[in-house]
């Protein structure tokens, strides 16, 4: 820390100037600021080795395909050459968007149950349980989704949403299990502990005074909740429902064992599809030639720029509303 | 303004809503542990940690050399990541308030959304096609990558929750900032950076997507850095999507084992915080 100028330093530390920055003169000092400065640089060096390599990776796939043939071709056969990445890119979008249509209110309801409604007691077994879900590894729900969840899905749920709601062309089609729906409600199920955590420390950050207001005035509890809470809270809830699409798209083992790998865009829930993480997953070790190669890397920038983009929209968000980071659990 | 009858009513229902929503949260969890358990159990026995993969037909067989491949390529990315990660949260908490503080904070925020399987390519690029094979140390360095920016925020909290007397007691001593800050910051903020160890390595003992074209896989026992390791992760992975009963039993006893130890570090993890903040009461 800053030591008063009129107090002469011990020892070798005379010899030293003092730094204009007001910081200390001991060369151990600096030496400590220099070490501690260079580990914290290497986290942007880190940063922008990902980027380029990434980039350098994923150019010839850009440069000898085209990059608008690549994103907007649905033809992937690496055999014949052929790479593009819409029944990826398609099928990312399209689990993750299932997966936020149930995550999201199933958090909200289950924040709200927690700091709002439910009884003291319940909460740290709540919190204990959503904690937990957060620490399994990916591989281990894919485990669960595959011998749990696709025959659930094959036998009593596909079908009977094909009964009651086949008209949609979302509900069409042979009930197999394995496609977008099973990857979708996988990924709900993960996301949901990232959404509801977020929510719950977004909720903490509600003036108690707005809340007891509306009580006083004779509010219900949930007209509470509905009329000042949930509006105070709407940004870091978006972020929340942000934080929670960027994990889900890039998720890769869970879903990669449920969706179905097969590369072609289908309108129904019930067919199989394939993401952006599955195909590298399934294919990068196995690449036929160096442009597959590129090619899977390419699809990697792309996921990798979607999920920024997201993530620091999420981030801004949530800080804005929470004055603080939070999300980060140590 | 509808009758009081009606909005005590939907008070209630809404409390239901948001009770079902908790339910609906919790059962998959239970579902999966108990089926882990209960499917994962029966396989476990003394050779599962001794033995080396059974081929396909034949019985028994274990996965050893996978728990070993995880121990060491986790092994190796904490040799990596842990000082880089320790040392920029360091950084964060005593000189992160100005521009590069910010910048560097706002990047492992954002870093720490990167999905694992685009970190992996990265891993790919930068040590298996110089190397020419795929390593241990491939892998061990898309887990580091991935350790270091929620390594290095919780850090920087547990460093910045040392009271400011400790360090303003040592500092009027006559104590030089550099030796404050390891003889007295980081000793009172060791059981919290412990802890952010901890919950680091469980995640990267779980990773899967990040190995599979890094450290790739192995049937035999490998301690070498630069060979293609086995991990209970890719182990898990390609015994689930086999078609052999045998191989989707070996996968839940694997899965529990895994859970096991991943719970293990959690709990350690757990217990340290805990009697960190009641021994500060």
């Amino acid at each position: 820390m800053r030591q008063p100028t009129d107090i002469p330093a011990a020892g070798p530390l005379q010899a030293v100037e003092p730094s204009i920055s007001g910081r200390s003169r001991n060369p151990g000092d600096r030496v400590w600021g220099g070490v501690l400065v260079a580990l914290g640089g290497l986290v942007l060096v880190v940063a922008g080795a990902i980027v380029l390599v990434l980039g350098d990776a994923a150019r010839p796939a850009y440069g000898q395909l085209g990059i608008l043939k690549f994103l907007t071709s649905s033809d992937w056969d690496p055999v014949a050459g052929s790479f593009g990445a819409l029944p990826f890119i398609y099928g990312t979008l399209v689990t993750s968007l299932v997966a936020i249509f149930f995550a999201v209110p199933i958090s909200i309801g289950l924040a709200l149950f927690l700091s709002e409604m439910g009884p003291a007691r319940l909460r740290p077994v709540v919190s204990f349980a959503i904690e937990t879900l957060a620490a399994i590894p990916s591989v281990v729900y894919g485990l669960w989704g595959l011998f749990v969840l696709v025959p659930l899905l094959r036998n009593p749920i596909e079908p009977m949403l094909g009964k009651a709601l086949g008209f949609l062309p979302m509900f069409k089609g042979p009930p197999i299990g394995l496609g977008y729906l099973a990857a979708g409600l996988i990924l709900a199920v993960m996301i949901l502990p990232t959404i509801a955590s977020v929510i719950i420390e977004v909720l903490k950050t509600v003036p108690p005074s707005l809340r007891e207001g509306a009580l006083a005035l004779g509010a219900t509890r949930w007209e509470a909740i509905r009329m000042a809470v949930l509006p105070y809270g709407r940004a870091g809830i978006i972020g929340a429902t942000l934080l929670g699409l960027g994990r889900a798209l890039g998720e890769t083992m869970a879903v990669t064992m449920v969706i179905g790998n097969s590369p072609e865009v289908h309108a129904s829930l019930f067919a199989p599809g394939y993401s952006l993480p599955a195909v590298i997953a399934n294919e990068f070790a196995e690449a036929t030639g160096d442009l597959h190669l590129a090619a899977l890397a390419g699809l990697g920038l792309v996921l990798f720029g979607i999920t920024i983009i997201l993530n620091v929209c999420a981030r801004l968000l949530v800080w804005k509303v929470a004055r603080g980071p939070v999300g980060v659990r140590a | 303004m509808s009758s009081l009858k009606t909005r005590k009513l939907a008070n209630k229902a809404m409390t239901g809503v948001c009770a079902a929503a908790v339910v609906l949260a919790v059962a998959p969890l239970a579902s999966l542990f108990w089926l882990v358990v209960s499917r994962g159990a029966g396989g476990l026995s003394l050779s599962f940690f001794t033995a080396l993969p059974a081929p396909v037909g034949e019985t028994g067989g274990g996965v050893a050399n996978a728990i070993a491949g995880t121990l060491t390529i986790v092994g190796l990315a904490c040799l990596i990541g842990l000082p880089l990660g320790i040392g920029a949260g360091v950084f964060l908490a005593e000189k992160g308030d100005g521009r590069l503080g910010r910048a560097v904070r706002f990047t492992a925020e954002v870093l720490s959304g990167v999905p694992s399987i685009v970190v992996g390519i990265v891993a790919y690029a930068l040590v298996v096609i110089p190397m020419h094979r795929f390593s241990a140390l491939a892998g061990a360095v898309a887990l580091a990558f991935l350790m270091v920016p929620t390594l290095a925020r919780s850090t920087e909290e547990f460093v910045r929750l040392v009271p400011r007397a400790l360090r303003e007691a040592s500092l009027a001593l006559g104590v030089p900032e550099w030796r404050t800050a390891l003889r007295v910051i980081l000793r009172t903020a060791l059981g919290g950076i412990v802890t952010a160890v901890l919950l680091s390595v469980a995640r990267a003992a779980g990773e899967t997507a990040p190995l599979l074209f890094t450290a790739l896989n192995n049937q035999y026992w490998n301690f070498k850095p630069d060979q293609p390791t086995a991990s209970l992760t890719v182990q898990i992975f390609n015994y689930a999507i086999s078609p052999y009963q045998d191989w989707h039993d070996k996968a839940w006893s694997a899965a529990l084992v895994l859970l096991l130890l991943v719970g293990l570090l959690n709990l350690l993890a757990r217990l340290l915080t805990r009697s960190r903040l009641r021994s500060a009461r």
